[in-house]
């Protein structure tokens, strides 16, 4: 029983967090991995990318809200998505269109073109904030929990409650969706394998008649998409508030390089593994143990190896090793 | 050299104007931070225009700056000390050296043990330093919380900060080098940016070392007070031949004392700069930048040139922090923002010019203005665009109370245009 109790008590506080967590990481670290594969830069803009669609979706949602429609026990948010996506997918066209696409026919270095996309960053930040404000907003609604603590216990007779909010599960779920979208477009369709050519070989894939602009267009719609779903699933586990997303950049960036830059699957598996050491190291294992271990052995403080303010520290700790030890990531990405 | 002296021209011209329009003290804050922006953009100038480095931790560095001004002159507090002092100390010299064993492990063991062995030191270190520093920092804490809880300084005039600002970023950086600069360039960004984000982490955390966001206040001025000198009569004399109040003047006379400062500081490292930037020491930088395999071929150490200017540039942000946080006569770590601290001192580098100190200077001094001045213009303009619109009517009320996000909008655009139109910036490099 004990040992039931101590996974349900790490299932609440750790896995089912950090798998939600981790989910809207993987998405995020999908859309840098994917401009850095196709565009050959990493994004700096692409956290207020997320902030800037799910401003979007936010909007649409308060206006469903007003005109009273609703997916009952689903929040409204979902059916905003769309919205979001179109709002994300107009500003980094014309962002390609007024800026990006000057220094890709100049061939500018990489490094030119981060300078440029904190350039962007500046203007999405500011455009954000100038239409929805710097503060929290909250737009989550629906069913609160899909089970609570309450009902868990009651249902198990476990003193360990296991409650797993809807938002969590929808995370999950959505995230799986979105991914297997992905990956078919890319492996199956016409488009998509244009796009992984391109991505392997410039030249070559220039030279079978694949139209780059096109392959670029078709990018950065993608790429609109992934981080407005992204940033709709985070605002609604946690809250919407442009500079929490401004600072998801890193531990998106940790999960894009730790994967494996510029390598789908390694994106994924970066977002779980920065996910679950955020929470991981952040957590307090004083219950775990105390269930786990015999009476006199049960620790006397909180073992939590990190107070949650450093979680950042986490992801860039997991970032350096990577680099240091194996500087193309778990998944054989790109180097840089 | 006629564009120099122009440029310069026109960003003293903007804030004379800035003096003659609103307010002299406006003016000199104006001053006074452009002052500090155009020191940290020398720095960034240094890694990035001189070689090349890629540094996005700016605000990290700036914040070691602002702790070093605690550190050195804030009064000890000894009965923290007696709690703890030599503990918490220990527990960090403790640290170091599981650093330094896991280091020494990893380059003496064998292949196949010394993964495991740097686990099993660090891992274990870890727990150890931890029982040996939480109940000493729970000790200190516990020091009369509301006013001290922490450590305090050393007591030394507050001047002293600012070198041993730049020597304690230097630190830091060195640290950060020998790690993170084997990296290419964007990597690198991306570790520095997170670097910064753990500094400020243990900056609001860590209050037996800096009262965390309880702030520290009230740290000494290099300065006289403006109560002192309104009580000075002598002073008051004088005030009133210039045809000023003595309240006015007394603020005044603080700051341009400050701007005074500054700029003795401003002008020595600017010089320092441009002779490291002429001599063959500079030479070879920039052909390393521009080639660092033919450089390397030639015998050049890229690695530890290139940690040798990362220290640099960095010790320079680190002063400007230090002189900062002096300025404020406080250290606040809440307020420290990547936009405000690293990026828009990058914004400065790329307008201004990178690889001309001149052109950083500069660069510190006109987006420090416009940061500054872009609120009230954009006040100005929106209340031409709402000046139409009904009184009260939500609209209007939204869009004037935007205006303070323009700042952020308007040095997006500013880079983008200089990025496009003028890719070397306004004083390009010669």
């Amino acid at each position: 029983m004990d040992i039931l109790n101590a996974f349900v008590a790490l299932a609440n506080f750790v896995i089912v967090p950090a798998l939600a967590y981790g989910s809207q990481l993987a998405l995020g670290a999908l859309g840098v991995t994917l401009i850095y594969a196709i565009l050959r830069f990493s994004n700096f803009a692409h956290g207020d990318t997320m902030a800037w669609g799910t401003m979007c979706a936010v909007l649409a949602t308060w206006g469903l809200q007003a005109a009273g429609i609703g997916l009952g026990p689903l929040p409204t948010a979902l059916l905003a998505i769309p919205v979001g996506i179109a709002g994300a997918a107009v500003l980094v066209l014309a962002t390609d269109r007024v800026v990006y696409r000057f220094y890709r026919e100049q061939k500018a270095k990489p490094v030119i073109l981060v300078i440029v996309s904190m350039g962007i960053m500046f203007v999405y930040n500011g455009l954000t904030r100038f239409v929805i404000g710097p503060d929290d907003q909250n737009f989550a609604d629906g069913e609160r929990f899909l089970i609570s603590a309450r009902d868990f216990k009651a249902l198990t007779g476990l003193d360990e409650g296991l409650a797993i909010k809807t938002t969590q599960a929808l995370t999950v779920v959505v995230a799986l969706i979105t991914v297997a979208l992905l990956f078919w477009f890319l492996n199956r369709t016409r488009t998509g394998k244009s796009m992984r050519a391109y991505s392997d070989n410039e030249d070559l894939a220039l030279l079978s008649g694949i139209n780059p602009e096109r392959v670029v267009t078709v990018t950065w719609l993608i790429v609109a998409a992934l981080a407005t779903i992204a940033g709709v699933l985070y605002g609604l586990d946690k809250s919407f508030k442009p500079f929490t997303y401004f600072q998801l950049l890193l531990p998106i960036f940790a999960a894009a390089i730790v994967g494996g830059i510029g390598n789908p699957l390694g994106a994924i598996a970066g977002g779980f593994v920065i996910a679950f050491s955020e929470v991981g190291i952040t957590y307090a294992w004083k219950k775990f143990l105390t269930y786990f271990l015999p009476e006199s052995m049960a620790p006397d403080g909180l073992v939590q190896l990190l107070s949650t303010d450093y979680k950042f520290a986490v992801s860039f700790v997991i970032l350096v090793i990577v680099l240091l030890f194996r500087p193309t990531g778990l998944f054989k990405g790109q180097t840089i | 050299m006629t564009r120099t002296i122009g440029l310069f021209a026109l960003v003293a011209a903007l804030i004379l104007g800035t003096g003659f329009l609103q307010s002299w003290n406006s003016a000199l804050i104006i001053l006074n931070m452009g002052l500090v922006s155009a020191i940290m953009a020398l720095g960034v100038n240094l890694q990035w225009g001189l070689a090349g480095l890629f540094n996005v931790g700016v605000m990290g560095f700036v914040a070691v700056g602002g702790l070093a001004v605690v550190l050195v002159s804030m009064a000890p507090v000894p009965e923290a000390w007696d709690a703890g002092g030599p503990r918490v100390i220990g527990a960090i010299l403790f640290g170091i050296g599981v650093v330094v064993a896991a280091v020494l492990a990893w380059k003496k063991l064998g292949k196949g043990v010394r993964g495991w062995a740097v686990a099993a030191i660090t891992v274990a270190g870890f727990f150890a330093y931890r029982a040996l520093l939480d109940p000493a920092v729970d000790a200190i804490e516990a020091v009369n919380p509301a006013a001290t809880g922490y450590l305090g300084g050393l007591g030394l005039p507050v001047l002293l900060a600012w070198p041993i600002g730049g020597v304690m970023a230097a630190g830091v950086a060195w640290a950060i080098g020998k790690t993170a600069l084997g990296l290419r360039s964007d990597y690198l960004a991306i570790a520095t940016l997170g670097i910064a984000e753990i500094i400020i982490a243990v900056l609001k955390n860590e209050d037996w070392l800096a009262r965390g966001v309880k702030n520290v206040i009230g740290l000494p001025r290099p300065v006289p007070y403006e109560i002192d000198l309104q009580a000075d009569p002598g002073f008051v004399e004088t005030a009133g031949n210039l045809g000023l109040d003595a309240t006015t003047a007394s603020t005044l006379a603080v700051k341009l004392g400050y701007s005074l400062l500054f700029t003795a500081v401003l002008v020595v490292l600017l010089i320092l700069a441009q002779l490291a930037l002429k001599s063959p020491w500079g030479r070879m930088m920039r052909a390393i930048r521009d080639n660092e395999t033919a450089a390397e071929a030639m015998g050049k150490d890229v690695t530890r040139r290139h940690l040798q200017i990362f220290v640099l540039g960095c010790a320079l942000c680190g002063m400007a922090g230090a002189m900062m946080t002096t300025l404020d006569g406080q250290l606040t770590p809440g307020t420290y923002q990547p936009l405000r601290y690293t990026f828009l001192i990058w914004v400065m580098v790329i307008v201004g010019g990178s690889g001309n100190n001149l052109g950083a200077v500069l660069g510190g001094f006109l987006i420090w203005f416009l940061w500054v001045q872009v609120e009230p213009m954009g006040q100005f303009v929106m209340n031409l665009v709402t000046s139409g619109m009904a009184d009260g009517s939500a609209v209007k009320a939204h869009l004037q109370d935007s205006v303070q996000h323009m700042r952020l909008l308007t040095m997006g655009v500013i880079l983008l245009l200089v990025l496009r139109f003028a890719p070397r910036g306004l004083l390009p490099e010669k």
